[in-house]
């Protein structure tokens, strides 16, 4: 080997080591000291001990924040996969004039700061002089998410699927019999990665879900609270769990649509 | 006959399109198009000096222009933005280069999905993971301190570069991917082309490879424009409170002045300027194919 590719090979390697460092390193410290046997998440560290996750588990605004959460979080990314999926499966499957149009007002959301969605809906709520409610970071959520999902679904919409649901149809099957006994069952892979994808978005948004709630906040607004009190090794305990299930769903989310289409 | 037939099936199925697709536009619509238009309706309706609204006016947009501190924010925003970018399209661009040619074909998916590991954290609590190794307390000063760099705790969080910082680990795993995903699509014959003609593997790269990825570092470009510009808890939580950028001081006029139409002349600002780069951004952006 020519010495000058082994110094190429070298600075790569030295490169992606410092990347990788730069990347992990705050993740490697939260979860670290989330086992902290102390009062504080800093070094040195002692333990490791559990105690921080069994408070956290045990905070009651923590619980409702995480309750709301998964309420707002299933709620949202059920209705994003199934307006995503119909309208993917209109545009793909029909002709009609202003297609073109409709696709781009479903993806429109994706081109924008959440912030612009919150603003609106915060806007529209003092407008029609309503409070504010975690119905809101529903209605959000699906906004934000809805066009991700839609995207999904029309990328897998394809030939192959078509002719099936021809096949069907020439067998006397109506368009709904289709639609649940062939295309979706078809597709059921990359609906449910929709939706861990759209799940794992929500349970994590924060500045929409700011906006539009007060009292029945979702968990990223219970942390944002703690974060006042300063460094606290229960903060670190919520966010590796946070961590840790999204990992999961991810792990979901590849398995599902990636595996399988590479088989 | 056959045609009358044919026209209804036609019209049938423009129905049945359409009616598939209604329910996801007339969402979007109503819950975020609506908004935007009564925002726009806000923006215009200033409150007068009792905080009550007044008539039609474009005095919420003059007072905007005519306050320093507003002004400055929109410009300390622009120029956070484009820092970020820049840095982490020069730092990214490197790492998604050696996934792609010097990683192992087996390997690329599980160093990819490494990379972008800390993307999955939650939202709020990965800027508060910064700011346990920034702190004083936090281990890059236990770190130094140990090693006898520096006596004291030096000054590493609450100031626009830790915001920034922030940002650039967040962003460089986004254009990470983006332009990995770009550079393994490039045909690897029109390096070996290039390079059969003479090219060294410097030239081959500046001529071939290089412009081949522009699309994807553009794609990357433009979402952390969009991410960037909008974020309100990176600079809250790491920026400390001396500049301020545009979403703090929106969140500003909504929680402590209570001012919506000052909220909605800023939200509509922030919009333009990510409107003006997409723009600039489109046509590199149609060429992506990602």
């Amino acid at each position: 080997m020519r010495w000058s590719s082994r110094l190429g090979n070298a600075l790569s390697g030295f490169y992606l080591t410092a990347c990788y460092v730069f990347i992990l390193l705050p993740v490697a410290v939260l979860i670290l000291f989330s086992f902290q046997d102390g009062r504080l998440p800093v070094p040195p560290f002692h333990g490791p001990t559990l105690k921080w996750y069994v408070t956290a588990f045990t905070n009651e605004r923590m619980m409702a924040g995480l309750g709301n959460s998964l309420l707002v979080g299933i709620g949202s990314s059920a209705l994003s996969v199934i307006l995503g999926f119909l309208a993917a499966y209109g545009i793909s499957r029909y002709e009609f004039a202003a297609r073109r149009l409709l696709q781009g007002i479903i993806i429109l959301p994706l081109a924008v700061s959440y912030l612009l969605v919150g603003m609106g809906l915060l806007v529209t709520l003092s407008s029609l002089g309503l409070g504010p409610s975690l119905w809101m970071v529903v209605v959000g959520h699906v906004v934000i998410n809805m066009p991700l999902a839609f995207a999904i679904c029309l990328a897998q919409l394809g030939e192959h699927q078509r002719k099936v649901e021809w096949a069907a149809k020439d067998l006397g099957a109506s368009t709904f019999r289709v639609l649940t006994a062939v295309t979706m069952p078809m597709i059921a892979p990359a609906l449910i990665a929709a939706f861990c994808l759209c799940f794992t978005l929500s349970w994590d948004e924060f500045i929409i879900a700011f906006l539009v709630t007060r009292f029945d906040v979702t968990l990223p607004i219970v942390i944002w609270t703690m974060l006042r009190g300063g460094l606290n090794p229960q903060t670190n305990a919520v966010g590796s769990f946070i961590f840790l299930c999204s990992i999961l769903m991810l792990v979901a989310v590849e398995f599902l649509l990636f595996r399988k289409r590479r088989a | 006959m056959a045609s009358t037939n044919e026209a209804r099936a036609a019209s049938q199925a423009r129905l049945a399109g359409l009616g598939f697709t209604l329910p996801a536009v007339a969402w979007i619509l109503l819950f975020f198009g609506a908004p935007l238009v009564i925002m726009a309706i806000y923006s215009l309706l200033p409150l007068d000096a009792e905080g009550a609204p007044g008539g039609f006016s474009l005095d919420a947009y003059r007072q905007f222009f005519g306050e320093s501190a507003y002004v400055e924010a929109v410009w300390n925003s622009v120029v956070t933005t484009a820092v970020v970018v820049v840095v982490s399209l020069l730092l990214a661009y490197p790492f998604a280069y050696i996934l792609a040619y010097r990683v192992p074909k087996r390997w690329q998916r599980l160093a990819i999905a490494c990379a972008i590991l800390p993307f999955w954290t939650s939202y709020v609590v990965r800027s508060y993971a910064w700011l346990l190794v920034l702190a004083p307390t936090g281990i890059v000063n236990w770190v130094l301190i140990n090693l006898g760099v520096v006596a004291r705790p030096i000054t590493l969080a609450y100031n626009p570069s830790a915001t920034e910082l922030g940002f650039v680990h967040f962003f460089i795993m986004l254009n990470a991917l983006t332009i990995y995903a770009n550079l393994v699509q490039i045909n690897p014959r029109y390096v070996l082309a290039a390079q059969d003609l003479g090219a060294s593997s410097w030239k081959s790269f500046l001529a071939v490879t290089f412009p081949l990825s522009i699309p994807g570092m553009t794609v990357g470009a433009f979402l952390t424009v969009v991410l960037c510009i909008g974020d309100f808890i990176t600079p809250q939580i790491l920026g400390g409170n001396k500049e301020l950028l545009l979403p703090q001081v929106i969140m500003m006029q909504i929680q402590r002045q209570l001012d919506l139409p000052m909220a909605s002349v800023m939200s509509l600002v922030l919009t333009l300027i990510v409107a003006v780069v997409y723009l600039l951004l489109q046509r590199q952006m149609r060429m992506a194919r990602l």
